[in-house]
């Protein structure tokens, strides 16, 4: 199975929540947490969803790992349709095939299981092996993500380590049972600024060791940058601009793009500020007016914005913007500060 | 490396490191909190003595004393009868031995029942939601609706007067408390990040349940059990002292209702019914102060107030 180059395309896939009904009073609308979003990811390459908090960046990545069952549309994953029809055995298998690296490593691990419990279940779960050869494999993930002597963190409790060395086990144990795809959930910001580097470079080295695919879930930029080839923007539940990472940072397209590029700071007191501002009031995902959604917040917004919503369009190479003034407004060179810094470099 | 973890596989095995960490973390616990400590060596003293009753009785509890022929019948303490006799000449020191058994017995087979049944109800209606939870918290609700003493009157009435029937009856009710609260706490374990990196790692809903969250939920569950062990002793002796109780096993309850019946009271026979009493409230503080100290170790902000 799985002749195509991608992994993972996804077609048009939608997550509405419906919120709980009071017993008189009107029918609420649903909550559209992802609405309607389609892009694809390469074998062996790494995607970044960027966005602000409550664009559905999330509910995309637990989308993908079957977490939620989609509302409409689906996706396929190494060509083999993931519908809500799936019989137990296949979901299992798909299990082990995609992981998910939480953002919290204080809560992804069971405070009442030692580090080589918790990277035995997985193991167990899906019939690995002996338990010497487990425990082989288990040795040597912890090996791989460093954390060595290894015999000094076997038994050891989730509340025994710091946040560096727990985000090191959960990259161990989403690793632990060979998949070919791993959704990493903003997994560094919870760490602390120090950390951040050593386990984003090792995050990097091993994923391209073992030829994952990855989708890194971030509000920060300059991760993205420094880990994905392509890069999505989401907002509100839907993309607004999607490419190649370099496009999207060095030449954005879509206003919301220019504002998060200039939210990001820098490090560097030449580069020269130059802000986008926009309105800080974020449009509420369960009452999304007609036409665009950025409209009320969106500094070049004009009348057709209000009546008509933005269509995702191909522009050149690779870029898709939804936008009806993306012409006008983007594609110059975007003096931005991700282009002067480095910052996990 | 590989050799050196090989040596070290001897001594430190899973299985023995997870032993000795769960054996200290209990002992840590009765350490750490005095009133737990006190409860814990009441319940061993009581345990202890209910294994060691016919060692420890000086006579047979049902025995009729004579001495020179006669009943030695409302004998005060004496040398042969450190707390002196019953109206019928039975030594009360010996029944207050015996009735350590019925009290052990019934108090850990109720707590057993009601932590095991209240758990079971709690898992599944917290974890589940939904349908199953309303329906299992109905049923929750009629539980809590039934008067507990009551309750076991009429059924101890309708299946004869035995133990078993009182520990059923307990069992029956009582795991309303421990299923309402487990629940409460399923719902919000549930939703931490380890439950859902288990269920990515393609954990059945069995597992999750059994191998996650319970062992979280399990310090809540014990408490519950030794408050349930306390209630338990507490409504035997209720029970046996409103005479519904096993009249072949003498228990606290009954020594306090035969002193009642035979008014002990007004003989002034205080050696009688004082003993029986001061053990009831003894095992039943005993297994308050176990769920105070755990309570401490659950909630250590308590420890500010």
């Amino acid at each position: 199975m799985g002749q195509s180059d991608f992994l993972i395309e996804v077609e048009d896939l939608k997550k509405w929540f419906y919120p709980k009904q009071s017993l008189i009073g009107r029918r609420k609308a649903p909550l559209r947490a992802v609405d309607g979003i389609s892009f694809s990811i390469k074998k062996g390459t790494s995607i970044g969803i960027a966005g602000e908090s409550g664009c559905g960046k999330t509910t995309t990545g637990k989308l993908l790992l079957k977490l939620y069952d989609a509302t409409e549309g689906s996706f396929k994953f190494d060509g083999v349709e993931m519908n809500s029809g799936m019989t137990k055995q296949e979901l299992k298998d798909f299990r082990r095939k995609a992981q998910l690296m939480f953002q919290n490593p204080y809560e992804a691990l069971n405070p009442r299981y030692t580090i080589y419990q918790s990277l035995q279940e997985p193991l167990i779960i899906h019939k690995y092996g002996t338990k010497e050869v487990r425990r082989k494999k288990i040795i040597n993930m912890l090996e791989k993500v460093r954390l060595t002597p290894v015999e000094s963190y076997l038994h050891k409790f989730p509340h025994q380590l710091s946040g560096g060395q727990l985000q090191r086990v959960v990259l161990a144990r989403s690793l632990v049972v060979d998949p070919l795809f791993l959704v990493a959930d903003e997994p560094v910001s919870m760490l602390d600024v120090s950390v951040r580097a050593g386990v984003l470079n090792l995050m990097r080295e091993v994923t391209s060791t073992m030829g994952l695919t990855t989708v890194y879930i971030s509000h920060d930029l300059s991760l993205i940058k420094y880990l994905c080839e392509e890069t999505v923007i989401m907002y509100l539940g839907s993309i607004v601009e999607k490419g190649p990472t370099d496009k999207i940072l060095f030449s954005p397209m879509h206003p919301y793009t220019m504002a998060l590029i200039s939210a990001v700071p820098s490090s560097d007191p030449d580069v020269e500020l130059k802000e986008l501002n926009i309105n800080n009031s974020i449009t509420s995902a369960d009452n999304i007016p007609d036409g665009c959604k950025f409209q009320d917040r969106c500094p070049y917004a004009q009348e057709i914005c209000f009546k008509q919503e933005p269509l995702l369009q191909k522009t050149k190479n690779d870029h898709f913007v939804a936008c009806h003034f993306s012409e006008e407004i983007g594609g110059k060179q975007y003096e931005n500060r991700l282009c002067s810094t480095r910052s996990y470099g | 490396m590989e050799q050196m973890i090989e040596e070290q596989k001897g001594k430190d095995s899973e299985l023995y490191i997870i032993l000795k960490n769960s054996w200290s973390n209990f002992f840590n616990f009765f350490k750490e909190d005095r009133f737990a400590m006190v409860g814990l060596i009441i319940y061993l003293f009581v345990g202890i003595i209910a294994i060691f009753a016919p060692v420890i009785a000086p006579y047979d509890p049902h025995e009729m004393l004579r001495y020179d022929g006669e009943y030695r019948t409302n004998a005060g303490p004496n040398s042969e009868n450190i707390l002196g006799t019953t109206n019928m000449g039975r030594d009360v020191f010996s029944q207050l031995i015996y009735g350590a058994r019925p009290a052990v017995l019934v108090g850990v087979s109720a707590a057993f029942m009601v932590v095991l049944i209240g758990t079971l109800v709690g898992l599944v209606a917290g974890y589940y939601r939904g349908k199953v939870d309303t329906f299992l918290m109905r049923v929750t609700d009629v539980a809590f609706g039934i008067p507990f003493e009551p309750f076991v009157i009429v059924l101890v009435a309708f299946l004869g007067p035995s133990i078993w029937n009182i520990v059923l009856a307990m069992g029956l009710l009582l795991w309303r408390d421990t299923a309402r609260v487990i629940r409460s706490q399923v719902l919000v374990v549930r939703e931490r990040g380890f439950v859902e990196s288990a269920r990515v790692a393609g954990a059945s809903n069995f597992r999750i349940i059994f191998r996650h969250i319970t062992p979280n939920i399990l310090p809540l569950a014990l408490l519950y059990g030794s408050l349930a062990m306390g209630w338990a002793i507490l409504t035997e002796a209720a029970i046996s002292f409103l005479g519904f109780g096993d009249p072949s096993a003498v228990s606290w309850g009954f020594m306090l209702n035969d002193a009642f019946v035979s008014q002990a009271l007004s003989r002034g026979s205080y050696s009688w019914f004082v003993p029986p009493g001061i053990c009831i409230m003894l095992v039943v503080m005993a297994g308050f102060y176990i769920g105070r100290g755990s309570e401490k170790i659950l909630y250590p902000r308590m420890n500010q107030y």
